[in-house]
């Protein structure tokens, strides 16, 4: 297995990726994209509390995860890659070419963002985004946890947020 | 009956709620605790969300399921700002119910502890 999942999740590490994703996907190690935590030691010991042992957990920013992907990708465990917006992971595939699939694992309500599903909502800009990483050949899907049917793109932007 | 102080109890979905209506049902103590979900919130309503329960009920502990969860990294946010906060993660039933009746967040955890236990079946 290799680095296969790239999860945009406002909630970053939580129980949805170490529990629900981590087990039945063995995952053995995440790598959280952003610039700030990747600056902040005190951000990443509080990301890193939650995490069994035997899961590895990489922080890095933009630059360096486009640099490093490839080393990623050649670790033989399955792993995470996870960035918090839609404008990181857009500016991540912008200089790392090669990721061919990202699922929108959760963005939640703020003033200004409409429901789509229960677990995404989402500004027309960020709508917008969306459509440009999947105009530049990502499948783009809405997945919160394993076991729930990946969604794809269309779907989620004519969703209600009853789904 | 425990003079233990009002306490926040936080998790996904229904669990703080039901951990509660729990206390309530067995010690008559759910007014112990306020519950918070955080259920189709983002980070950062997470962590307002339990800014607003500790103003509003004067807590300096919180209990959350756990230890990965988005409540407790609020929870932990929160301290940070406010060293004195009390963060217990991993709560269940027993170490809350403990808290309810003792008022002694320590001695509760150690039961709540204790109370985990895998019992087989006859051989």
């Amino acid at each position: 297995m290799t680095l296969e999942l790239f999860r945009i999740d406002d909630r970053l590490i939580h129980g949805q990726v170490v529990v629900g994703w981590g087990q039945p996907c063995a995952l053995g190690f995440l790598v959280l994209v952003d610039d700030e935590v990747a600056g902040s030691e005190w951000e990443q010991e509080l990301y890193r509390m939650g995490v069994p042992p035997e899961m590895d957990v990489y922080f890095d920013s933009v630059a360096g995860a486009a640099r490093r992907l490839e080393g990623y990708r050649a670790d033989r465990r399955t792993g995470m890659l996870l960035t918090g917006d839609i404008g990181t992971m857009r500016r991540l595939v912008a200089a790392a070419p090669g990721i061919r699939a990202v699922m929108v694992g959760g963005i939640h309500h703020k003033p200004g963002r409409e429901a789509r599903l229960r677990y995404v909502f989402l500004t027309a800009d960020e709508e917008d985004q969306l459509r440009a990483l999947a105009a530049d050949g990502v499948a783009v899907t809405a997945q919160d946890v394993p076991q729930a049917a990946a969604l794809p793109l269309e779907e989620l932007l004519r969703g209600d947020g009853t789904g | 009956m425990s003079d233990a102080p009002v306490a926040i109890v936080a998790g996904h979905g229904s669990f703080a709620e039901g951990i509660r209506s729990a206390v309530e049902q067995i010690a008559g103590r759910g007014d112990c605790f306020v519950a918070v979900s955080n259920a189709g919130l983002g980070p950062g309503e997470i962590e307002a969300r339990l800014r607003e329960a500790l103003s509003s009920s004067g807590a300096r502990l919180i209990f959350t399921d756990l230890p990965a969860g988005s409540c407790t990294i609020a929870a932990r946010r929160l301290q940070k700002a406010d060293p004195g906060l009390v963060v217990v993660t991993g709560a269940a039933l027993p170490t809350v119910l403990a808290y309810a009746c003792g008022g002694d967040v320590a001695k509760a955890a150690e039961q709540g502890r204790a109370a985990l236990t895998v019992l087989e079946g006859p051989k």
